[in-house]
């Protein structure tokens, strides 16, 4: 090994450390504008901003209890696989101006790939739990993992595949190429319809791979009491908290690399430092508003779903409006 | 084909339940194959404690059986002990009871949606219903004091006036209500993810109401007519045209689900509108107390001798209290049969090849009031055990109890 490259694996370790570190802060901020708003359109004064982090905190503190007849390996290890699988998405997002740091060496098929092993995660650590409602969780977990992965990977498929076209040979499935040449610049008022499509798609999405209402089935407080986190407490549910708040940021970041890229700096013909800085409030103002509509809006205004309804909502309806956005995205270039 | 099931409980302590209750499930899959109940867990002894008071102490006690209907219990007890008496109560005291009653079913009713709102995860609804309901406990408090024990009754009358100077504010009151009508008809009735898990959810038929004897809302909603207030008018609702409010009203059909449920539910909260508005109308003038002097009152009732019932339409169904009064201080008997009694039985048609997601609300569209139904637990002092007994032990025991008694 060279000296440069390993000065350079050396700077990639403290980066990838500052990135989780920024992204777990973050993403408890987030949380706690979440459930602020939340409690705002409820009409409920709700909690103050930086209650994630007191409940974060005072969950370190709690009692890690392992009940009996639970697999200990697996109930530990699932909270940590969980957190660190969505720290490593952090790792190949680009962030408004800020490239990834890995974002040579992954591309969006390895980012679908992490994002289900956080639910992957869940899954085991409710069924290692030995508890009924835990497995009766882990099992709508998986129902509800297989129902949504169709629509969401047809979405990353149309996507990249339509830049292949555009741009053969250029590597279609880098975040940063997608992010460089958005699908809207792209195609026509059809394929503009596809692409709404698809944008819809990706935002129904989220709410199930963040398990919030109307997708909350595997936790359904009233009717499994938590569902695959009954059994957890103390630091293991703190860490499947904080890989929560991150998966949030993770899949604010990645609807805002696919189709909301703009930087607004050059608007105002702003250079060098300070454009770098606008362009990072920007896509934080960015990454607000997407979490509001995917996440924050639509956990108000719904019904928590049947296993069954949620499945059918994805598998078919779901699947058909990307299946469509395909379909019109394909026919705007045919034509 | 053999299912192979297995059981979850759900209860004595869970996040659906608001009070200790056990339901053990057989399931496969997500179907519910079979369910059964295990109440037991909150039987307080309170009618065993009312018999060694005197019946104004009861009135205290009978008010606190339910947190919710704490204006049926005593409204039914009081009946109770004025049959076995033979007491008449004034008329502008009638009026004031039926007044306080039915602004506890306002209040009731909008309660009960907010919870079946959360039952479906909904929350923006529980606490938009939760704000609609706190105008009515507001007025409540303005009236009798309190906002939910309202120490308002007593035999022969009522304990507090309504004055000419609150008639305004119980108006606007019912304005606010009249108002608030299109935001809950919008809310529950017309929302598409409100009507995905409630229609065709927990069904009980016209016939199994009627076989399992349910009361209340939960029968009207199966389509059975039934309703104190019209079959047997009683107090100031002798005076009113009431008729019993089926689903069929407001949807042309009757399904007996519970989305019907939430129907009859939010129609009655107007019902019991135009019923204040009529009473507040028409309020009669004179005493709100037969006989003011407590103690005179006891003196009369340590001479009585007799048995009576009283029976009330409460927000959850018919109540009845039954009193045996011997020519003592205290009452032989006093038996108190809440509503939530007679539809217990309901929840097995209704839970039968639900989903598991289902057994919250259904659950919770009955109403249950756990506090006010539970009649016995069993237990044995030396090991603790909860016990339970068959018809048959039962049969046994009452037979014993006859011959000693006849010896």
């Amino acid at each position: 090994m060279s000296g440069g490259s390993i000065v350079m694996f050396i700077f990639n370790i403290f980066a990838a450390l500052i990135i989780a570190i920024l992204g777990i802060i973050v993403g408890l901020f987030y949380k706690g504008i979440d459930r602020k708003l939340a409690a705002m359109l409820q009409s409920r004064v709700g909690p103050p901003i930086r209650q994630p982090f007191l409940d974060f905190f005072k969950l370190m503190i709690k009692e890690n209890i392992v009940p009996e007849n639970a697999v200990p390996w697996v109930f530990n290890g699932a909270p940590v696989l969980a957190l660190v699988s969505t720290i490593t998405i952090l790792l190949y997002i680009p962030f408004g101006p800020i490239p990834a740091l890995l974002g040579n060496s992954g591309d969006l098929i390895l980012i679908a790939y992490l994002l289900a092993i956080p639910a992957v995660a869940l899954v085991s650590g409710g069924f290692s739990s030995g508890s009924t409602y835990a497995s009766i969780g882990a099992q709508r977990e998986m129902v509800l993992m297989m129902s949504y992965e169709l629509p969401l990977v047809t979405t990353i498929i149309v996507l990249g595949w339509r830049l292949n076209l555009a741009y053969p040979g250029l590597k279609v499935f880098s975040l940063a190429a997608l992010s460089a040449n958005p699908i809207w610049g792209l195609i026509g008022p059809l394929g503009f319809f596809g692409a709404l499509l698809l944008l819809f798609t990706l935002v129904i999405v989220t709410p199930a791979e963040l398990s919030i209402v109307p997708f909350d089935i595997p936790e359904a407080e009233t009717e499994l009491a938590g569902g695959v986190l009954v059994e957890y407490s103390g630091r293991n549910l703190a860490l499947f908290e904080l890989a929560n708040a991150v998966k949030m940021i993770v899949m604010g970041a990645l609807t805002i690399a696919l189709f909301f890229p703009y930087n607004i700096a050059h608007l105002f013909s702003i250079t060098g430092f300070f454009a770098c800085i606008i362009n990072i409030l920007f896509f934080f103002f960015k990454l607000f508003v997407v979490i509001f509509f995917e996440a924050t809006f639509i956990r108000v205004a719904l019904a928590r779903l049947k296993i069954d309804q949620a499945s059918t909502a994805y598998l078919i309806i779901l699947s058909a409006a990307s299946l469509m956005g395909l379909l019109l995205v394909a026919i705007d270039y045919l034509m | 084909m053999s299912v192979s099931t297995y059981k979850i409980p759900i209860g004595p302590i869970h996040p659906s339940l608001a009070e200790p209750m056990t339901f053990n499930f057989e399931i496969s899959g997500e179907r519910i194959q079979s369910v059964d109940l295990a109440p037991g867990d909150n039987h307080r002894g309170i009618e065993f404690m009312g018999r060694n008071r005197n019946v104004v102490q009861i009135i205290y006690l009978a008010e606190r059986i339910c947190g919710i209907c704490s204006a049926s219990h005593p409204f039914a007890f009081c009946r109770a002990v004025e049959n076995a008496a033979g007491i008449e109560v004034p008329p502008r005291a009638e009026y004031i009871r039926v007044i306080i009653s039915e602004l506890e079913r306002i209040h009731s009713h909008i309660l009960w949606a907010g919870i079946a709102a959360e039952e479906l995860g909904f929350n923006s609804v529980l606490y938009l219903s939760w704000k609609v309901r706190e105008e009515v406990l507001d007025l409540l408090e303005m009236l009798t004091g309190n906002r939910i024990n309202y120490g308002m009754f007593m035999i022969g009358g009522v304990r507090r006036d309504i004055l000419a100077e609150q008639v305004p504010k119980i108006r606007e009151t019912l304005q606010y209500y009249k108002d608030a009508y299109q935001t809950l008809e919008d809310v529950f009735l017309k929302d598409p993810s409100i009507a995905l898990r409630t229609k065709n959810v927990g069904i009980m038929t016209y016939e199994d109401a009627l076989h399992l004897a349910s009361v209340g809302p939960t029968a009207r909603a199966s389509g059975v007519k039934k309703d104190v207030r019209q079959d047997q008018p009683y107090s100031a609702y002798a005076d009113m045209d009431i008729k019993a409010i089926t689903p069929d009203i407001y949807s042309g059909e009757v399904n007996g689900d519970v989305y019907d449920r939430i129907i009859v539910r939010i129609l009655e909260v107007f019902q019991s509108v135009q019923i204040i508005e009529y009473c507040i109308n028409n309020l009669p003038e004179g005493e709100i107390l037969s006989e003011p002097k407590i103690v005179k009152l006891l003196g009369t009732l340590k001479k009585a001798k007799g048995e009576g019932v009283g029976r009330h339409e409460a927000p959850r169904g018919e109540v009845i209290h039954y009193i045996k009064l011997n020519e003592s201080e205290n009452p032989e008997v006093w038996k108190a049969r809440a509503p939530t009694y007679n539809n217990l039985m309901s929840w097995l048609p209704m839970l039968q090849m639900q989903e598991i997601a289902d057994i919250p609300i259904v659950i919770a569209s009955i109403d249950p009031c756990i506090g006010c139904m539970d009649r016995v637990t069993l237990v044995d002092p030396g090991s603790n055990k909860k016990q339970v007994l068959t018809r048959e032990e039962l049969v046994k025991l009452s037979i014993e109890k006859t011959r000693r008694m006849v010896r």
